[in-house]
């Protein structure tokens, strides 16, 4: 397969955890989507890897798993704190932390 | 020849159709659940995409790290909260929201179009600065690249992680005193914890 059609491929997902991610409201569904989008720029990264023949992209994508690992734990933490004090929270009810 | 190139487009086709297809769950199903579920097809479809491309190391890391931990963490999290009940998905259907976001996902996908029928064969034009790929040895190459060339970068994500972990710690710590009115928001000593979590 061409690396274009891997590169098709990962903005089409990215374009639906984009879109996904700016029409709900429920902070874990949102949190899905971005992890879409980092899946998303994962596939084009492997896909310039292999294409350039290049060790880089490869690696580029191990630290974007773990910073994708780090943002989970540190955004279901915050989502858990919040909906311990008020349950059934939507995005728009959370842009009071915005000091 | 002709068997291995449609093999190849055939794991292609399959995998790039789970992908899209779980992508499209995450975003339209309503049950936080099925979302879930929907992002471990996601993710399942890439691994097997990053085995198409010989990225076998990726490819493990892919299963156990994301469909592994993460989903598991994400469903967790549901349960733990108890919103695994349908939402109704037309009250939070803002229109602004809609518009934007229907422009900026088809606006991406208009891009990737772009690149498709132009035919690029490089995008950069630079060549291998890291080191070559082997697909029997991935492993090798990239610990190769990550503690020399990346070593630097390795240690601030061991900095984050150990971050990550403690405000995750300091976030999930239960806060003594009654919950707090909504409408009271901002009070005092909840901002004063915000602003510690986030230095």
């Amino acid at each position: 397969m061409s690396p274009n059609a891997y590169v098709l491929l990962g903005a089409v997902l990215f374009g639906i955890g984009a879109a996904g991610l700016l029409i709900r409201r429920s902070p874990l569904v949102m949190f899905m989507c971005i992890e879409l989008m980092l899946n998303a720029v994962n596939v084009t990264f492997v896909a310039f890897s292999k294409m350039l023949n290049d060790v880089g992209g490869q690696v580029v994508v191990f630290f974007v798993l773990v910073v994708a690992a780090a943002e989970v734990v540190v955004g279901l933490g915050i989502i858990v704190a919040v909906m311990r004090r008020r349950s059934g929270i939507s995005a728009d009810d959370l842009s009071l932390m915005k000091g | 020849m002709f068997a291995t190139s449609l093999v190849q487009t055939l794991t292609f086709a399959i995998a790039a159709m789970i992908c899209v297809t779980g992508a499209l769950g995450v975003v339209a199903l309503r049950n936080p659940v099925h979302n879930a579920l929907s992002l471990v097809a996601t993710l399942f479809g890439v691994a097997v995409l990053f085995i198409a491309q010989e990225a076998y190391f990726l490819a493990a890391i892919q299963v156990i790290v994301y469909a592994g931990a993460i989903v598991v963490l994400f469903l967790f999290v549901i349960m733990l909260l108890g919103v695994d009940r349908a939402e109704s998905f037309a009250a939070e259907r803002h229109p602004l929201g809609l518009a934007v976001g229907g422009i900026l996902g088809g606006g991406v996908m208009v891009l990737a179009a772009v690149t498709l029928f132009a035919g690029v064969d490089t995008a950069t034009g630079r060549r291998s600065t890291v080191g070559a790929l082997a697909p029997s040895d991935d492993l090798n190459r990239i610990g190769r690249a990550l503690f020399t060339e990346y070593a630097f970068a390795f240690e601030l994500t061991s900095l984050l992680l150990t971050i990550a972990v403690l405000g995750a710690v300091l976030l999930s710590r239960r806060a003594s005193g009654p919950p707090i009115d909504l409408d009271e928001f901002p009070a005092e000593e909840p901002d004063a914890d915000a602003e510690e979590v986030e230095a």
